[in-house]
C-alpha cells in the first residue's frame, strides 16, 4: 500500500485544451479518495494518469515515494477493480481468485495463504471449492475483488464501477466496497459522477470542474462548508436552493422575506449589492408544525406551492420565486454545467411528511437562517464559509477513519499488516 | 419499447415478432438456436434464427448497448474485423436492460473448440498470432479494447489460415491514437485473460497436454511487440538499396496481413529513411476483384485462391477456343461450370461444416495432392468427389454453422 501524490498535474491534448489543469492532491496511505464532478471535469483523465493509460503533460505523479510518470501501467502495481471481470466455469472459486498469482508463478503455499486471507475478508470461504456458476451477483463481484486483493497492489482504483448495475446491486456493491476498503485499509481512488456515491463512500471527496480542483474535503465539510456555488449545487440531493438577495446591515432581503445574519456572516457580506443565499431543503419546514424551540432561529413567509411530492417518510414542496435576469442566467448556467434539471428558480423545500400543505395553494413556511450561506453571484465564491469549522469536520472524519482501520487491524481482519509484507520480502 | 436498426435492415423486420418484452433468459426454446462451442460471457446471450439467418442477442445496460452499437457500426464502415451489428432494443418493460443484436459470424469458431479440438496443439501458435494481428490492427486504428480475450475473439478459416474478429466492444474506447501506456495495458490484460482462459480449459480437461497456458500467455506480449515494431518501424538504408528494400518491406507487411496506405521516402546524407503508413482495414483487393467478377463474397485469402483458379480457367478457355476471352465472361462461366458444381455436390449431411469457399479451397488442395500422386491432373470434379468421401467428413460436426442447422429444421 502506498500514498498517492499528485503535484501540479496538467494534461493538455493536441489542440491545447487542458483536460486537467494544475491539479495537486495528496492521497494518504489507506485513504478512500473520491474524484467527482460532472462529465468533462477531468476526473477520469486524472485516474487514467494514475494508472498510466494517459501521458502526463507536466507535473509529478508519485506513488509511494516513486515518481511513476514514465512507468508502464504494469510496473505501477495498481489494481483496477472489477474492470470487465470474467468468471471461468471450470475453475473453482479458489482458482478464479488465484489465477493472477498462478500466471506470475507464485509458489503454492503463498497462493494458498493469500487466497485464504482474501476469502476471509470477502466471506467467500464456504464457496472456495465450488464452481462459480451458482454464485449470486454480489458474490461474483466479490470474486473480482478477491483477484485484486491477492495481487497485493499499492492501491485500488475504481472507474465508475457501479454505473451499469441495476439499482439493487448498485446499493449492495456500494456497501460492499466501503466495508472492504475499511477492512483492508488499502489506498483507494474512486471516480464517479454520482454525488450520492461520493458522499457515502469517501473519506475525502475531491470535486473537480473543468479540469480544476474546486474543493477537497470530507463529505460533511463539502455539505456544510462548500467553497463555492458549484460545490454547493453539486453536493446534496435535492440540491441547495439559491435565492437572490440584497443586503442591508445584518438583514438579507430574499423573495421569501428577510432574514437576519449573525455578526460573522454580516461582516462577510457587508457593502455588497446583489447576492445569492444558499439554503438546503431541510432548513425549511411547514410553519404550522415547526418545533417551537426552533422557531426563533428562523423566519416565516407565505408562498404559493406549485407541486408537492409525498414519499412516505419525507415530503417536498416546490415553490417558484422571482429572480432578476442576472441571477436566472447564473442559475441556468450552473444547472447546465451540473447536468441538473433541478436548479431552476423554484425552491425545493423539505417539509414534514404529515404536513397538509397542498399543491396550488398558498401556505406558510418557516426557514432556518442559521445555516444559510451567502454567495457572490458573479464569482460564485462562498462569502460566509467558515473554514475553521469545515476543517474541524474533516479532522473528525479522519479520526473516525483511523479508528475504524485500527479496529479492523486489531480484530485481525485486515490483511495489510506489516508481517505479510515482511514475508513477501523474505 | 424502441428498436433501432441500421439499414439495410430488411432482415431485421423478421426479428420484430420475437418476444422482446420478456427477459432473454425466459425466451421459449422454439425461438432459440443452440450454438455449441461458445466463449464465456458476463451477460445473457442467446441465438435466434430468422429466415435462414442467425443473430446473437445480448442483454446489457442501455448505455453500454448504445455505445457498442455505435462502435461496431463504425468498425464495419471502416473495414475493421469485427462482428456486424444489426441494432438494439431499448425501453423494454419493467426496467429491463437493452438487447444488442449482432449478425452471427457464420463459419466462425471459438477458441474453446479450436484449442480443445484434434489439432489444438498445432493451432495454438497460429491462433495467438492471429489474435495479435487483430490487436495490432485495432491499436493502429486508435482502438483501446479494454477486454481483449479469447472469449471476445472469433476465428474463421481463410484458405487454411485463420482470421480473427472482435466480438465484444462493450469496453472499447476510441481515440485518435493510443498512448504507449494504453497499448501496454491492453496487451497486459490480454496476456492475463488468455492465460486464465487456457488454465480454465486445462481444469476442464479440454486442453491438449502439450500446451502450457502460462507459456502461451507469456509469449503474447513478445509476439505483439515484434509485430507492432514490424508494422510501424522506420527504416534507414542506403539509397542504392532503395528499390529492393522498399519492395521487401511491403511484401513482408502484406504477408503479415496488412495493407500499406502510403509510403514515404526521405533521402538524407546517411541514406534513405522509409516510413510506411499501415492501413488498419483488412486487405481486400482480392476480395473486391472476385466479387466484381463472380459476385461471390469470401475472405481475402480464399479470394486470392479462387481468383487464381478463375485465371487458370480463362487461360484454358482461350487455349480451347483459340481467341481471347474477356475476364468477366471467364468469371461467369467459371462460377457456373467450376465453382457452383463443386459447392452443389457437397453432401447435405456435411453441408455447413466449412464455408463453401473454404471447401473449394480444400478441393483445390486435394486435387493437387491427388494429381501429384497420380502423376497427372485428375481434374476438379474427381478431386471433389474424393474429397467429400475422404476429407470433409474429418471436419467435426460441431463446426456446422448455425444458419445451416436452422435451415434443416
Amino acid at each position: 500500500m502506498a500514498s498517492i501524490e499528485m503535484r501540479n498535474i496538467v494534461k493538455q491534448y493536441g489542440d491545447g485544451f487542458p483536460a486537467v489543469n494544475d491539479v495537486s492532491l495528496d492521497i494518504a496511505d489507506g485513504e478512500f479518495m473520491i474524484l467527482v464532478g460532472p462529465s468533462g471535469c477531468g476526473k477520469s483523465t486524472l485516474l487514467r494518469m494514475v494508472v498510466g493509460l494517459e501521458d502526463i503533460t507536466s507535473g509529478d505523479m508519485v506513488i509511494g515515494d516513486k515518481r511513476v510518470n514514465d512507468l508502464a501501467p504494469r510496473d505501477r502495481n495498481l489494481s483496477m477493480v472489477f474492470q470487465n471481470y470474467a468468471l471461468y466455469p471450470h475453475m473453482t472459486v479458489f482458482e478464479n481468485i488465484a489465477f493472477p498469482l498462478r500466471l506470475s508463478k507464485t509458489p503454492d503455499d503463498q497462493v494458498r495463504r493469500r487466497v485464504t486471507e482474501a476469502a476471509d475478508v470477502l466471506e467467500l470461504q464456504e464457496h472456495l471449492d465450488r464452481k462459480p456458476a451458482n454464485l449470486s451477483g454480489g458474490q461474483r463481484q466479490r470474486v473480482a475483488m478477491g483477484r485484486a486483493i491477492v495481487r497485493q497492489a499499492e492501491a485500488f482504483l475504481f472507474d465508475e464501477p457501479l454505473s451499469n448495475l441495476d439499482a439493487k446491486l448498485r446499493g449492495q456493491m456500494r456497501t460492499e466496497i466501503s466495508r472492504l476498503q475499511r477492512r483492508l485499509g488499502i489506498t483507494t481512488v474512486y471516480v464517479t459522477h454520482d454525488q450520492t456515491e461520493a458522499m457515502t463512500l469517501g473519506d475525502r471527496v475531491c470535486v473537480l470542474r473543468k479540469g480544476k480542483i474546486q474543493q477537497v474535503a470530507s463529505p460533511r465539510e463539502l455539505y456544510e462548508q462548500p467553497v463555492n456555488l458549484f460545490v454547493a449545487g453539486f453536493i446534496g440531493s435535492p440540491p441547495m436552493n439559491f435565492l437572490p438577495a440584497t443586503v442591508e446591515g445584518r438583514r438579507l432581503e430574499t423573495p421569501f422575506g428577510a432574514m437576519e445574519l449573525d455578526d460573522r456572516r454580516a461582516a462577510a457580506v457587508s457593502g455588497r449589492d446583489l447576492l445569492l443565499v444558499g439554503i438546503r431543503p431541510e432548513y425549511f419546514e411547514d410553519a404550522s408544525i415547526v418545533d417551537e424551540a426552533k422557531r426563533p432561529h428562523g423566519t416565516t413567509f407565505r408562498a404559493r406551492v406549485d407541486v408537492t411530492e409525498w414519499l412516505g417518510d419525507q415530503q417536498y414542496a416546490y415553490i417558484p420565486y422571482d429572480a432578476p435576469e442576472e441571477v436566472q442566467n447564473q442559475l441556468r448556467e450552473l444547472s447546465r454545467e451540473l447536468d441538473s434539471e433541478a436548479l431552476r428558480t423554484q425552491a425545493i423545500v423539505s417539509i414534514d411528511s404529515t404536513s397538509r400543505i397542498r399543491e396550488g395553494r398558498e401556505a406558510e413556511f418557516w426557514m432556518d437562517s442559521r445555516k444559510a450561506h451567502v454567495f457572490d453571484p458573479s464569482t460564485g465564491e462562498n462569502l460566509t464559509r467558515d473554514a475553521e469549522a469545515g476543517a474541524e469536520l474533516t479532522r473528525l472524519a479522519e479520526e473516525d477513519r483511523q479508528e475504524q482501520v485500527e479496529e479492523a487491524r486489531s480484530r485481525g481482519e485486515s490483511i495489510s499488516g506489516g508481517d505479510r509484507r515482511g514475508a513477501e520480502v523474505a | 419499447m424502441r428498436y433501432l436498426f441500421r439499414p439495410p435492415a430488411t432482415d431485421a423486420t423478421g426479428l420484430l415478432a420475437l418476444p422482446w418484452h420478456q427477459p432473454l433468459e425466459e425466451w421459449d426454446d422454439e425461438h432459440l438456436l443452440d450454438v455449441p462451442q461458445r466463449g464465456i460471457s458476463r451477460h445473457v446471450v442467446r441465438f435466434v434464427a430468422v429466415e435462414g439467418r442467425v443473430y446473437a442477442l445480448k442483454e446489457i445496460a442501455e448505455p453500454l448497448a448504445r455505445h457498442e452499437y455505435a462502435l461496431l457500426a463504425q468498425f464495419e464502415a471502416e473495414g475493421l474485423p469485427a462482428v456486424s451489428v444489426l441494432g438494439i432494443c431499448v425501453d423494454r418493460p419493467g426496467d429491463q436492460q437493452a438487447i444488442l443484436v449482432t449478425r452471427y459470424l457464420e463459419y466462425s469458431m471459438s477458441y474453446r473448440w479450436l484449442f480443445s479440438g484434434p489439432q489444438g496443439e498445432r493451432s495454438a501458435e497460429q491462433l495467438l498470432d492471429t489474435m495479435v494481428v487483430l490487436l495490432v490492427r485495432l491499436h493502429l486504428a486508435g482502438i483501446f479494447w479494454g477486454d481483449c480475450s479469447l472469449s471476445n475473439t472469433l476465428f474463421r478459416l481463410d484458405a487454411g489460415t485463420f482470421a480473427a474478429y472482435l466480438v465484444d466492444a462493450e469496453t472499447v474506447e476510441r481515440y485518435p491514437s493510443l498512448t504507449r501506456g494504453q497499448r501496454a495495458y491492453d496487451v497486459d490484460l490480454a496476456r492475463e485473460r488468455v492465460g486464465a482462459e487456457l488454465l480454465d480449459l486445462q481444469y476442464g480437461g479440454l486442453l491438449p497436454p502439450g500446451i502450457d497456458p502460462l507459456e502461451v500467455a507469456e509469449g503474447l506480449p513478445r509476439r505483439y511487440e515484434s509485430l507492432w515494431e514490424e508494422v510501424i518501424r522506420e527504416e534507414v538504408f542506403r539509397t542504392d538499396e532503395q528499390r529492393y528494400r522498399v519492395a521487401e518491406r511491403l511484401q513482408r507487411l502484406n504477408e503479415l496481413g496488412f495493407d500499406v496506405g502510403e509510403v514515404e521516402l526521405i533521402t538524407a546524407e546517411d541514406g534513405t529513411r522509409l516510413r510506411v503508413d499501415t492501413r488498419v482495414a483488412e486487405p481486400g483487393h482480392n476480395r473486391r476483384e472476385l466479387f466484381r467478377l463472380t459476385g461471390l463474397e469470401v475472405q481475402e485469402r480464399q479470394a486470392q485462391r479462387l481468383l487464381n483458379d478463375v485465371r487458370a480457367f480463362r487461360a484454358y478457355l482461350e487455349q480451347k477456343t483459340g481467341r481471347p476471352v474477356p475476364e468477366s465472361t471467364a468469371g461467369h462461366q467459371w462460377l457456373a461450370e467450376v465453382y457452383q458444381p463443386v459447392v452443389d455436390a457437397i453432401p447435405p449431411e456435411l453441408a455447413g461444416r466449412l464455408a463453401p469457399a473454404e471447401v473449394f479451397h480444400e478441393v483445390l488442395e486435394h486435387r493437387w495432392f491427388l494429381s501429384e500422386r497420380a502423376g497427372r491432373d485428375v481434374g476438379t470434379t474427381k478431386a471433389a468427389r474424393s474429397y467429400f468421401v475422404t476429407e470433409l467428413p474429418k471436419t467435426p460436426q460441431e463446426l456446422t454453422t448455425p444458419s445451416v442447422i436452422a435451415g434443416r429444421k
